[in-house]
């Protein structure tokens, strides 16, 4: 609907996908998407986090091999289907990935030519090798030395040594997924220059960014996707392109009844962090949370809004028991006195709990079952002298599995084999046993479903309203819209915005990134 | 919380019972079959009174190790250099007692300290320096190894002194006299042991009942008492039949009662197998994770250095070979109890049983005049054989 009429004059499509979609369990990533990229254009991707922007690049270039999705792939005008990321590489289809897949302990040489390179009988011919590795980073503007070893590389220069090894494929088509997240202004754009070249040079790019002036400052389109569909395709050369529009086709959606309600009883202060800074746990240089402070009332739920790598996860663990970074530094203070949260432990004491993003890695010992994971953060409050009491720890678990209705055949369940969102409840079990007076609450509703994102909601309002402190941390904007009574907008290390829960809406939020974002 | 809604899902439960502990049995069922096997292989032989007093004597220092070795396997870790460090401690005892005369208990106590320093060092490199602790114990398997060579400089040091020979050697003081070639003392205490073991079983299944979590059919349960019942009650008459209850029997009963409580039932046990099943998570809960590496280590040492107070007492002489290939027969044990490489899953009744395993199959093979060369290899392939069901069983 939003497709120009094309024009007489257009080049053909390199890359038409048609109709895909892709279901993980019953979560459906993409639905019915439609994408044409023409060749030689800079395509832009955008669309909030889990619009199913990376997921429609996996099944382009076979990482989801034909089969695994609906749909058709047309690519230079035939029906691919691709087995594997070996069969599109093959057609000149090249993806970089958000986290680069460079060897650190490798040379520069080596890792282009890590699958193949030139070589005689099977033996590695080193001279051909770093004449065209010079040749690759002339083409990316890098000078550095062949035998560089990666890790000696910042950032910026890793990224374009990724592109050089695409080049070293002959690519056709390159795929970049935001390729200037981690870069800052003067490679970001040293980066953009060196895709308006390819531009030049005949080679076409899809670049997934959150970055709306880099898009529209490249692109010659941009295709929106939302929930995993196709919201339209703008064309840059038809006018200007405004940002607020792209945003707003982005965010928009109606919040129907999704999220429960509450009428907040907000009282005194009971949570302060005062002037936190964190920096990297490997680069020390990087400051990876800027002396930043916020307080939560008891009985208040406060969102955390950002994108990915705002340094809203490492904010929280580092306040918790600095289970993040180095050299922090800062206060915190409940009900007014400062706290001792130098580990876990003293954190755990202070009434703080951390309900963590990643709940397989960190949050559960997935070979145990539901009783001992949710005894796991207070087995003093199931034991005598410390030998531990097994029916009360059992009657403790029961509790727990009818107050929040974890779905079990009973507590000895392994809690491995638990759905994502029944997990999450024996995550949240163990933290409410603590006894917490403030939850950190880090995307409590990733990768679950609607119902189970209901039950965690209302949990959400029980808690506060037995006046805890509650930060959620959310990537999903209208979930924090829907449930928090203040919502504190983070970028880059800092807080950049602060929108009271009732004026909250996705566009103040993203403009208040995005203003940020231009300075 | 109602009790009833749980109690309406314990039979349910029930019929699972069995697919679910079949890991916990299984083990033990091999170990029967092994001695059945053998017995019948041996001509009777393997179940004599001497011959059984034997089977527990030559297999003491491995069980007590194997508890210790659970416990770091658990947490993730290995440790390859206990055999060194029993064979070093050893050297040390009688360097202690025969050369320079100490007094037992002061030498005795100091090899035990001695071994938690060991034991220390090598926790400090893996759970502060973050060190493999494959990397570390190997070299502290070389290490100590040297180390008593240099102690004893290629001799063999001995006779230690009557009194510390009783430590493997000696049997335990009879109280009531008896004319049948049955040693009463020995024999009781066996059966009230054996009592002590059922009625607490009882005592803990009744509570279970009570709240209403019990899936363990009522029949199997009777049935397993009586097993236990009898096979303490027959291990204990043969025994006593020989000589009486070996010292070092009591010693290692009572470490395998203390440690299969220790991690069954303490926060700290507890804290050990959550180290292991999810080091970060654990961490994240507020569970010191490298402090308790660290005591793991420590106390591996110290069993380390019991070990090999047991050896050279056995012995009677500290000589430079002592230990040697010790690590692989405990490490071998508790993987075969069932413990995970991974670390996180394996019980201490699992390594005493896999301890038994190897030690009934290599006495066994002994009195069937099987070389040391095939003997290997057969213990090769059951450890082999039995990590493979273990994995096999997982994956279902």
């Amino acid at each position: 609907m939003l497709d120009p009429v094309p024009l007489a004059a257009e080049k053909p499509p390199i890359l038409e996908m048609r109709g895909i979609s892709k279901s993980f369990g019953a979560v459906k990533a993409l639905s019915d998407v439609s994408f044409t990229v023409r060749e030689g254009e800079i395509h832009a991707l955008v669309g909030e986090n889990g619009a199913g922007k990376s997921t429609l690049m996996k099944v382009l270039s076979g990482v989801y091999p034909h089969g695994s999705y609906e749909g058709s792939i047309l690519y230079s005008g035939e029906e691919r289907h691709f087995r594997d990321i070996n069969d599109s590489e093959k057609l000149g289809i090249i993806i970089i990935h958000q986290e680069l897949a460079l060897i650190p302990l490798m040379s520069i040489a080596e890792n282009i030519f890590l699958a193949k390179g030139p070589s005689k009988f099977g033996v590695i011919d080193r001279d051909e090798r770093y004449k065209r590795t010079k040749e690759l980073l002339a083409k990316v503007g890098l000078s550095e030395a062949p035998e560089t070893l990666i890790t000696n590389l910042g950032v910026g220069k890793q990224q374009l040594v990724e592109i050089a090894k695409a080049l070293s494929k002959d690519v056709r088509l390159l795929i970049l997924d935001e390729p200037t997240a981690s870069l800052n202004e003067t490679d970001s754009a040293a980066l953009l220059e060196l895709l308006k070249e390819f531009r030049r040079n005949g080679i076409t790019s899809i670049m997934i960014s959150h970055k709306l002036n880099e898009i529209t400052e490249v692109a010659d389109r941009i295709t929106v996707l939302r929930d995993g569909r196709t919201v339209g395709t703008l064309d840059c050369h038809e006018g200007e392109v405004d940002e607020d529009e792209i945003v707003r086709r982005m965010v928009d959606r109606d919040l129907e009844s999704r999220y429960p309600s509450r009428t907040p009883k907000i009282g005194e202060v009971i949570f302060e962090v005062e002037n936190w800074s964190v920096y990297h746990p490997q680069h020390s240089s990087r400051q990876v949370v800027k002396n930043v402070s916020m307080n939560v009332r008891a009985g208040e739920v406060v969102g955390i809004s950002g994108l990915m790598g705002a340094g809203r996860t490492e904010f929280a663990m580092s306040v918790f028991g600095k289970a993040y970074g180095r050299d922090i530094t800062g206060t915190v203070k409940v009900r007014g006195s400062k706290v001792d949260t130098s580990d876990v432990h003293k954190a755990i004491k202070a009434g703080l709990a951390y309900v963590t993003e990643d709940r397989k890695q960190l949050g559960l010992i997935l070979a145990e079952d539901i009783r001992k994971n949710i005894s796991l953060a207070h087995l003093g409050g199931v034991s005598t002298r410390g030998v531990i009491d097994d029916i009360s720890e059992m009657k403790v678990a029961q509790e727990f599995r009818t107050r929040m209705r974890i779905r079990s055949h009973n507590v000895y369940q392994e809690t491995g084999k638990l759905s994502g969102g029944n997990q999450q409840k024996v995550v949240l079990s163990k933290w409410l046993f603590t006894g917490p007076d403030i939850l950190i609450l880090d995307e409590p509703t990733r990768g679950i479903d609607v119902g189970a994102k209901y039950e965690i909601y209302s949990i959400i309002n029980e808690l506060a309203d037995a006046g805890k402190a509650v930060i959620v941390i959310s990537s999903e904007m209208p979930e924090l819209i829907g449930t928090c009574d203040r919502i504190m907008v983070m970028h880059e290390g800092e807080f950049v915005g602060e929108v009271a829960g009732e004026e909250a809406t996705q566009e103040n939020i993203m403009r208040a990134i995005m203003r940020r974002r231009e300075k | 919380m109602s009790t009833p809604q749980e109690a309406a899902v314990a039979p349910k439960a029930a019929t699972g019972f069995w697919k679910e502990n079949l890991r916990d049995y299984g083990m033990l069922i091999s170990l029967v079959f092994i001695v059945i096997f053998f017995q019948f292989a041996t001509d009777g032989i393997l179940l004599r009174p001497l011959n059984v007093t034997n089977i527990v004597l030559q297999n003491s220092y491995i069980v007590i190790m194997a508890l210790g070795m659970l416990m770091v396997i658990v947490t993730g870790h290995i440790d390859l250099s206990v055999g060194s460090v029993a064979g070093f401690i050893g050297g040390l005892a009688g360097l202690l007692m025969v050369r320079w005369g100490v007094d037992i208990w002061l030498a005795i106590i100091a090899c035990l300290v001695v071994g938690g320093m060991i034991g220390g060092v090598q926790g400090y490199f893996v759970a502060y320096f973050k060190i493999p602790s494959f990397i570390v114990t190997l070299a502290g398997m070389l290490v100590f190894r040297g180390f008593m060579i240099a102690i004893l400089g290629s001799q063999a040091i001995g006779p230690f002194p009557p009194i510390f020979q009783k430590l493997s050697s000696g049997y335990i003081v009879e109280l009531i006299s008896s004319d049948s070639g049955i040693y009463l003392t020995s024999f009781l205490i066996g059966i009230v042991l054996a009592c002590l073991l059922v009625w607490q079983n009882f005592r803990s299944r009744s509570r279970r009942v009570m709240h209403g979590v019990e899936s363990e059919p009522f029949g199997f349960f009777v049935g397993k008492n009586i097993v236990v019942l009898a096979a303490v009650g027959y291990v204990a008459y043969l025994i006593s039949s020989h000589r009486g209850l070996p010292n070092v029997l009591i010693i290692m009963a009572a470490l395998i009662v203390a440690y299969g409580f220790f991690t069954n039932r303490t926060i700290l046990g507890r804290q050990i197998y959550a180290v292991g099943g999810n080091a970060r998570a654990a961490e994240l809960s507020g569970i010191k994770t490298t402090r308790l590496v660290f005591w793991t280590f420590v106390n591996m040492g110290v069993l380390a250095a019991l070990a090999g107070l047991v050896v050279a007492a056995r012995l009677n002489s500290a000589t430079p070979k002592a230990g040697t290939g010790f690590e692989l027969d405990v490490i071998a044990a508790c993987f075969i109890g069932g413990a995970s490489a991974y670390g996180g899953v394996g019980k201490v009744t699992g390594a005493v049983i896999g301890a038994f395993l190897m030690g009934v199959m290599n006495n066994g093979m002994s009195i069937l005049g099987i070389g040391i060369d095939y003997q290997q290899v057969i213990k090769g392939l059951v450890l082999l054989g039995a990590v493979c069901v273990d994995v096999y069983n997982q994956r279902r």
